[in-house]
């Protein structure tokens, strides 16, 4: 290997050069700007982690796999996880390999930022040899691999179907500037080396194309220009960067540190937030997944939307978005990223004013009568609706014999949750402050809950001492593997629906379903889990009307029909009534389905 | 005056050039929901805090469409937003965000 020029530089690096600088200053004062927002608190948890080397590792880990190979995409669908890493895997060992050929031929030429990129153009092989060979062809194999992933990105702008993925996202122009300029750096990188390949030396990707046109690729004017192409998409590139969907090259690294550290959300567009949503990469999994887009209008409030606004601050979109949201937290299953949507959905809705003074003084003369009993049962507001659960229930207790007392039976107070998803967490305080005085005063050792919605308050928000919370769904199942409570096995196919704050929001998958399977047969739906299908009544969205939110429940009931199923079983009150609305089966609480196992066989 | 054991009730009559709906007409823009209530008072049957406080929905509607306010409208501050309203409401109105959006616009507040 020889240099090729003394001076080691050409006027055509410069586009390159100058797009690297504004980069890495971009992500350096970005990278300050976040560390600076952070608390003081969060800081030192941060700082903690990364000299951690169980946390060490794991960074490192997670940034091999999810910022080079994207493993979870591989998981979601093959073709799109090729497509992405070989994009992501192969630019990055062409970083690589070039850095190392520079060290081995040219060292004291390291220190230069453009040579490692453009090192065919500066570098001629004097004579093949295996070393210079094996470089050639490495080379040349991950420009290959580089280059199949760029046929595989223009394929899917026009058919997305092919990877998995029915809508994707709708770019800015400023995504579209760095898509193509993206898509333009790989085939000129090819050209450009093709040119020099009669010259430098080259492989089976550069060779074959300089010989295909011998004359015209020798021509040394015709070379520069390829070299200057090539430059200028690469500059292009890093100038859209920053203010495109590709800043989440740099981000991830960033953000997966502080994932590691278990930062929080505190604020919608500051500290660690600020690092997930310039992580976003707009893939669009998250329109697919979200049950709003079951009808067209929605499609534009979807998670990678939100983000969007976030990141240009349009306060007026961000709280229409914001509001408009289920909550279901589909959005943050799916995400290659685990973007925290959902914390940060809650921060902008707490930020949200509505000049609602909310007083709950007249709380104190809620006195209920609990007397001293083992298991207090606390409906909820939406349980109280459903009175068939309340019956449901009432018989599997007294079968099981339990000594049990309902605490809001007369009316009760809500747990708090549908005030905490408007965003008024201080006022909810009152709520849970008045339940755990009473729940505490019962002297009961179990809260039993009927409602999706306020069993996640009630783990998450509230410090119950000494008082285990359980789902129905969870202490039914307990009742029945400690054969307490004995129920008949029946010819019966129950789809069960898993409510999004008892499923995704609690991770509560398998007791209802072990339970169930004891009295009937499990008709699984299309998607379960914690993939399950919000049903749409969701009390999460504030602005959603009655009519927007059929198409929602319709399509969740098509998911549930997948097996045909003779019951759809869902347990939480609020799933219940809007699935009743639009079944054709007959819709049923889990407790109602599990006393179809009480009746005796005839 | 005579006490004949019964009086008459002062007059519902609502002067129609008097009527200031401009800010039921915001409330509109806002939740559009706001026109479709039939004061049929389910809402107020099934209400949690109506339990405890004398809080009707029908009533506070009712009353701002006849662009008269003051009456009940600080009801809503005992509103606990479980959404039971919204679940029974046969017009299938959003009564969450009505009840947002009035306090949006009507300021309850400092009243």
């Amino acid at each position: 290997m020889r240099e090729r020029f003394l001076v080691g530089f050409d006027p055509f690096v410069l586009p390159f050069l100058l797009g690297m600088a504004f980069v890495l200053t971009y992500c350096i004062i970005g990278l300050i700007k976040v560390i600076l927002q952070l608390s003081k608190a969060d800081r030192r948890k941060l700082a903690v982690s990364l000299f951690k080397p169980a946390n060490a590792w794991k960074n490192l880990r997670d940034m091999f796999c999810d910022c080079l190979i994207h493993v979870k995409l591989w998981k979601r669908n093959p073709k799109l996880g090729y497509m992405h890493s070989s994009i992501a895997f192969g630019w990055f060992m062409l970083i690589v390999f070039g850095h190392i050929e520079t060290f081995i031929f040219v060292p004291k030429k390291a220190g230069l930022f453009y040579y490692p990129i453009f090192f065919r153009y500066f570098m001629e092989m004097e004579n093949y040899n295996l070393r210079g060979s094996f470089f050639f062809f490495i080379m040349d194999f991950f420009l290959l691999v580089v280059l199949s992933g760029i046929v595989l990105a223009m394929y899917k702008r026009i058919r997305s179907r092919f990877f998995g993925m029915r809508r994707t996202t709708r770019l800015s122009i400023t995504d579209r500037v760095g898509l193509y300029s993206l898509w333009a750096i790989f085939p000129l990188r090819w050209i450009a080396e093709g040119f020099t390949a009669g010259i430098a030396g080259g492989s089976f990707m550069t060779i074959p194309i300089n010989l295909l046109l011998k004359n015209f690729m020798s021509n040394p004017e015709n070379i520069t220009v390829a070299w200057w192409l090539y430059s200028i998409a690469l500059g292009t590139f890093m100038f859209a960067l920053p203010f495109s969907r590709y800043m989440h090259i740099p981000a991830e690294i960033l953000l997966i540190p502080m994932k590691n550290a278990g930062l929080k959300v505190y604020h919608p567009r500051k500290g660690f937030s600020l690092a997930q949503i310039y992580t976003c990469p707009s893939c669009g999994v998250c329109i697919d997944a979200c049950p709003m887009s079951a009808s067209r209008q929605n499609l534009k409030d979807t998670t990678v939307y939100l983000v969007r606004q976030i990141k240009r601050n349009n306060a007026r979109r961000m709280n229409a978005m914001t509001d408009k949201c289920l909550m279901c937290g589909k959005c943050q299953e799916v995400c290659q990223i685990a973007l925290q949507s959902y914390d940060i959905r809650m921060r902008i809705r707490e930020r949200a004013t509505y000049n609602v003074g909310l007083k709950y003084d007249y709380l104190d003369s809620y006195q209920p009568e609990t007397g001293k009993c083992k298991v207090l049962y606390y409906a909820g507001c939406m349980s109280s609706l459903t009175p068939v659960t309340g019956r449901s229930i009432k018989k599997l207790l007294d079968t099981a014999r339990i000594n049990w007392t309902q605490m809001d039976a007369g009316g009760g107070v809500c747990c708090g949750r549908p005030l905490i998803l408007a965003g008024r967490r201080n006022e909810a305080a009152a709520l849970i402050e008045k339940n755990t005085a009473v729940i505490e005063s019962s002297g009961a050792q179990i809260l039993l809950v009927s409602c999706a919605i306020c069993y996640r308050v009630f783990k998450e928000e509230y410090k119950l001492k000494g008082i285990k919370v359980m789902h129905y769904t969870e202490y039914f199942n307990e009742l029945m593997e400690e054969g307490r409570l004995k129920l008949n096995r029946g010819e019966l196919r129950y789809a069960y629906h898993d409510p999004c704050d008892l499923g995704r929001g609690c991770g509560i998958y398998d007791e209802p379903r072990e339970a169930l399977s004891r009295v009937g047969i499990i008709a699984p739906a299309e998607k379960e889990r914690a993939m399950s299908v919000c049903c749409g009544g969701s009390v999460g969205s504030l602005t959603l009307d009655f009519e927007s939110r059929a198409p929602i429940t319709e399509a969740s009931v098509q998911n549930m029909l997948f097996s045909n199923p003779d019951r759809i079983v869902t347990a939480c009150p609020l799933c219940l009534k809007t699935f009743a609305l639009y079944s054709p089966v007959k819709v049923v609480d889990f407790a109602e389905a599990l006393c179809d196992g009480l009746e005796k066989k005839s | 005056m005579i006490d004949f054991g019964y009086t008459l009730s002062k007059s519902g009559t609502l002067k129609i050039e008097n009527l200031d709906d401009s800010r039921f007409k915001a409330l509109h823009k806002l939740e559009p929901d706001a026109y479709k209530c039939i004061n049929c008072g389910s809402c107020t049957a099934s209400c949690s805090a109506g339990v405890f406080t004398e809080l009707s929905l029908r009533k506070i509607l009712l009353s701002l469409q006849r662009g008269d306010e003051k009456d009940y409208i600080n009801q809503l501050q005992s509103c606990m937003l479980c959404g039971k309203c919204m679940l029974v409401c046969p017009r299938g109105i959003n009564t969450r965000h009505l009840i947002l959006s009035i306090s949006k616009i009507y300021n309850t507040v400092d009243r």
